[in-house]
C-alpha cells in the first residue's frame, strides 16, 4: 500500500510496530516522505497518527521497523538524539513555549544553546524568522501577552530558528479557536510554498486537500489509505468515506 | 521597686553592636548563597536523581528537618573536633547551617520544579538542548520565581536562627549582646536594643530579597503578574 | 574515663519528658495566645486588627533565643527574684507559638470562601455566630495540617529553652558532654530522641495535608 522507499527520503517509517504495555498502537506503519513534500496524517484521536509523529521524532521508542529521517536511524538505540533535533523541528498543539521568557529569548534559546550562535546573530535570526511569521512587532513581549495563535506563530518561528531540514505539526491548531487557526494555517502555507518539508497531524481537512502533496488517513494503527489531496474526493474505503463524510 | 531603664550605657558599646549586625548579615548571606546551592543540588537529585541518590537526599532532609538546629551545631561543632580536625566555632556555624538551611531549600524548590510541566521539557529537549542547558534556562528560573516567596520566609528565619550559633561563640549579633550585658550588667536593656536590631534585619533581608527578585525575575517586573 | 553508660541514656529519657512537657505547655499556651490573636487579626476594628498584626511581626522578626533573654530578665527586673526556669521557658515559647500560630490560623480563616460569610449573614446571624458556626468549623479543617507541623517546630525550639536554664533534652545533652567529653556519641543519641518525637508528628502533618488535598478535589 506504500511506495517503495526512495534513496532521497527525507523520512521513511518501514513497518513500525508500537504497542503501550497491551494496547498496540502502530501496526506496521510504512510511508516515505521525499524532499519538499507536504504530508498529511488525518484520522480519528486513537488512530496512532501523533504516536506516529511523535516516533518520528523519536519522543517515542518503537518496538519493531525502522525509521529514517534525514539521514539518522532513528529506530537504533544508538541514535544521538541532540544531532535528530538539530534537523527536525517540531509544533506542538500546546505551543509549549517558556513563560518566563520574551518572543525573542525564546526564538534565541536554542541556537545560542544548541549551535553556539553569538547574541547578536541569534537576536538578528530571531527578527528574521518573526518576520516570516509576521509578528516582528512583538519580539519584546511575553507569552501571556499573546494570542493563542500568535504564541502558535511564535512556536513555529522558534524551531525555524534552527533551520530544520523536517518540520512536524502535532494538531498545531486544534487548541484555537476557529478565527485564530486561519492565521497559523496562512504561516503553515507559506512555508510549504518556500519547499519545507513538512508532517502535519490535522483535523483541518480542507487544509490537507489544499497543502498537501500526500494525505495519510490512519486507521487502528495502519496507513488506511493514502494519496494525493484529491484521494479525499474519492475515499477506496468505508473508514475514510465515514471519516471524511463526518465532517471532522 | 520600679526598673529605671537606662540605655546610656549602651552608648558607647554602638561599634560593637554595629559589628554584631554586620556579622550576622554575613554569616547568613554566606549559609544562604550556599544552602540555596545545595539545598537546590539535592531537589534536582530527588527529583531526576538515582534510586540511590533520591533515597540519600529524602534521609538527609527528614534527618535534619526533623531534629532541633543547636543539636546540628553542637555535633558539627564538637563532633568535627573529636574527629580530630579543628574547626573554628564561625566556620562549624557556617557549616552547620548551610546543612540545616539546606534540606528545606531542598523541600521549597522540590514543589516548584514539580511546577514545571513536563511539555516544557519536552519543548527543550525538540529544540536540541541538553539536560544541563534544560535545567538551567527552562526548569530552574520558573521553578525559583513559584517559590521565591516561600524562600524568602526561610531565609528570613535562617537570619534570625543564626543567632543560636551564638551557643557555640560564634561570632554574631548575639554573641556580641552577651558580652555587653555581662559587661554592663543591663541584660534587659541590650536584649531590647538586640530584638530592635534583628527586627531591622529582618526588614532589611526581605526588602533584599525583594529587590533580588526585582532584579531577576523581569518578567515579573514587566507585568506584575504571577508565572 | 567512663563511657556513655545506661545511666546517662536514662537521663536523657528522663530530659526528653520535660521536652515534651515543655512542648505540651508552649503548644496549650501559644495556641490560646495565638488564637486570640488570629481572631484580632480578622477582626472588624481596625485597631484590633493593627495590634495583631504589629505583635505577630514582632515575634516572627525577633530570635526565639532573644525572646527568651527579654522574658527572663524582664520577669526579673519586674521584682520576682527567682523566676522558676519552667515559667520563664514556657512564657517565652508560649509568646513565640502564638505569634506563627496566630498567622497560620488567619491563613486558614480567610481562605474560607467570602461567599460562606455572605451566606451566613444572610441568614442573619451575628458576626460571632458566623465566626462560631460557619467559619471556624471550616478553617478548623484547613488548619490542622499545618498546625501538627508546626507542633515540629515547637518541639524542636524547646532545645533552646537551655539558655534560661531549663534542663530539657538538649541541655542534658551537653551536661552528660560536660563530664564525659563523648560529643558524637552523645548529640547523636540526642538527636535520635528528638527524631523520635518530630518524625511522627511531621508524617502525621503530611497525611492530613494529603487528606485535605484529596478531599479538596
Amino acid at each position: 500500500m506504500h511506495a517503495p522507499v526512495s534513496a532521497k527520503a527525507v523520512v521513511s517509517l518501514s513497518n513500525v510496530h508500537k504497542s503501550f504495555g497491551a494496547l498496540k498502537v502502530l501496526d506496521g506503519v510504512s510511508f516515505d516522505v521525499g524532499p519538499g513534500e507536504v504530508t498529511a496524517i488525518i484520522g480519528q484521536s486513537g488512530s496512532g497518527k501523533s504516536t506516529a509523529l511523535r516516533c518520528i521524532n523519536a519522543l517515542e521508542t518503537i518496538q519493531e521497523g525502522s525509521i529514517h529521517v534525514c539521514g539518522h536511524a532513528v529506530h537504533d538505540p544508538a541514535l544521538d538524539r541532540r544531532a535528530l533535533r538539530r534537523d527536525v523541528g517540531i509544533v506542538f498543539q500546546s505551543y509549549n513555549l517558556f513563560p518566563h521568557l520574551t518572543v525573542e529569548q525564546n526564538i534565541m534559546l536554542a541556537p545560542t544553546c544548541v549551535k553556539s550562535m553569538s547574541k547578536a546573530e541569534a537576536r538578528e535570526l530571531a527578527r528574521e524568522v518573526l518576520a516570516r511569521v509576521g509578528l516582528e512587532a512583538k519580539a519584546e513581549q511575553y507569552p501571556e501577552q499573546l494570542s493563542g495563535g500568535q504564541q502558535q506563530r511564535v512556536a513555529i518561528a522558534r524551531s525555524l530558528a534552527m533551520k530544520p531540514k523536517l518540520m512536524l505539526f502535532d494538531e498545531v491548531t486544534s487548541a484555537l479557536d476557529p478565527q485564530l487557526t486561519g492565521e497559523v494555517l496562512k504561516v503553515m502555507e507559506s512555508l510549504a510554498a518556500g519547499g519545507m518539508t513538512m508532517i502535519l497531524v490535522t483535523h483541518e481537512m480542507a487544509f490537507a486537500r489544499r497543502v498537501a502533496s500526500t494525505v495519510i488517513y490512519m486507521h487502528q494503527g495502519k496507513v488506511w489509505e493514502s494519496g494525493p489531496g484529491s484521494m479525499l474526493d474519492r475515499p477506496q474505503t468505508e473508514e475514510l468515506r465515514g471519516f471524511v463524510g463526518s465532517g471532522l | 521597686m520600679t526598673y529605671e531603664f537606662d540605655f546610656s550605657v549602651l552608648l558607647p558599646f554602638w561599634r560593637e553592636f554595629a559589628t554584631g549586625v554586620w556579622l550576622t548579615l554575613q554569616l547568613s548571606a554566606l549559609a544562604t548563597v550556599l544552602g540555596f546551592v545545595l539545598g537546590t543540588l539535592c531537589a534536582i537529585g530527588r527529583a531526576d536523581g538515582s534510586p540511590a541518590v533520591k533515597w540519600a537526599v529524602a534521609t538527609y532532609v527528614e534527618v535534619i528537618r526533623n531534629t532541633p538546629l543547636l543539636v546540628q551545631i553542637f555535633l558539627v561543632y564538637f563532633g568535627i573536633a573529636t574527629l580530630g580536625v579543628h574547626v573554628s566555632a564561625n566556620m562549624a556555624a557556617v557549616i552547620a547551617l548551610v546543612v540545616n538551611v539546606g534540606a528545606y531549600t531542598c523541600e521549597i524548590v522540590r514543589a516548584g520544579l514539580e511546577s514545571v510541566h513536563k511539555a516544557q521539557l519536552e519543548a527543550a529537549d525538540c529544540l536540541g538542548l541538553s539536560r544541563v542547558q534544560t535545567y538551567w534556562h527552562v526548569v530552574l528560573r520558573p521553578a525559583v520565581e513559584r517559590v521565591y516567596p516561600a524562600l524568602t520566609s526561610q531565609y528570613v528565619l535562617l537570619m534570625l536562627a543564626s543567632s543560636i550559633t551564638s551557643q557555640i561563640s560564634a561570632e554574631e549579633l548575639t554573641a556580641v549582646a552577651n558580652r555587653i550585658q555581662s559587661d554592663t550588667f543591663r541584660s534587659f536593656e541590650t536584649y531590647i536594643v538586640v530584638g530592635v536590631l534583628y527586627l531591622l534585619l529582618s526588614f532589611v533581608v526581605r526588602a533584599a530579597f525583594w529587590g533580588f527578585g526585582m532584579v531577576v525575575f523581569v518578567r515579573r517586573r514587566k507585568l506584575g503578574t504571577a508565572l | 574515663m567512663p563511657g556513655f553508660s545506661f545511666t546517662h541514656l536514662e537521663f536523657l529519657a528522663w530530659a526528653a519528658l520535660w521536652t515534651v512537657g515543655l512542648s505540651v505547655i508552649a503548644f496549650v499556651g501559644g495556641g490560646l495566645l495565638g488564637f486570640v490573636v488570629a481572631l484580632a487579626r480578622v477582626s472588624a476594628s481596625r485597631s484590633l486588627r493593627i495590634a495583631a498584626i504589629v505583635y505577630i511581626q514582632l515575634v516572627q522578626g525577633t530570635p526565639l533565643l532573644i525572646l527568651l533573654f527579654l522574658i527572663y530578665f524582664g520577669v526579673a527586673i519586674a521584682g520576682f527574684d527567682a523566676v522558676p526556669a519552667i515559667i520563664a521557658a514556657g512564657a517565652g515559647l508560649t509568646v513565640y507559638s502564638s505569634g506563627f500560630l496566630a498567622e497560620i490560623w488567619r491563613g486558614c480563616i480567610q481562605s474560607v470562601p467570602k461567599t460562606q460569610w455572605e451566606a451566613a449573614e444572610c441568614l442573619a446571624l451575628t458576626r460571632w455566630q458566623r465566626m462560631t458556626r460557619v467559619v471556624l468549623p471550616q478553617a478548623l479543617r484547613l488548619a490542622t495540617a499545618p498546625t501538627v507541623g508546626f507542633l515540629v517546630q515547637i518541639v524542636k525550639n524547646t532545645s533552646l529553652a537551655s539558655v534560661v536554664g531549663f534542663i530539657e533534652l538538649s541541655q542534658a545533652g551537653k551536661l552528660i558532654n560536660n563530664s564525659i567529653f563523648e560529643p558524637f556519641t552523645i548529640f547523636i543519641v540526642v538527636a535520635v530522641f528528638y527524631f523520635a518525637l518530630c518524625f511522627p508528628l511531621s508524617t502525621w502533618s503530611r497525611s492530613l495535608e494529603r487528606k485535605l488535598n484529596v478531599s479538596r478535589r
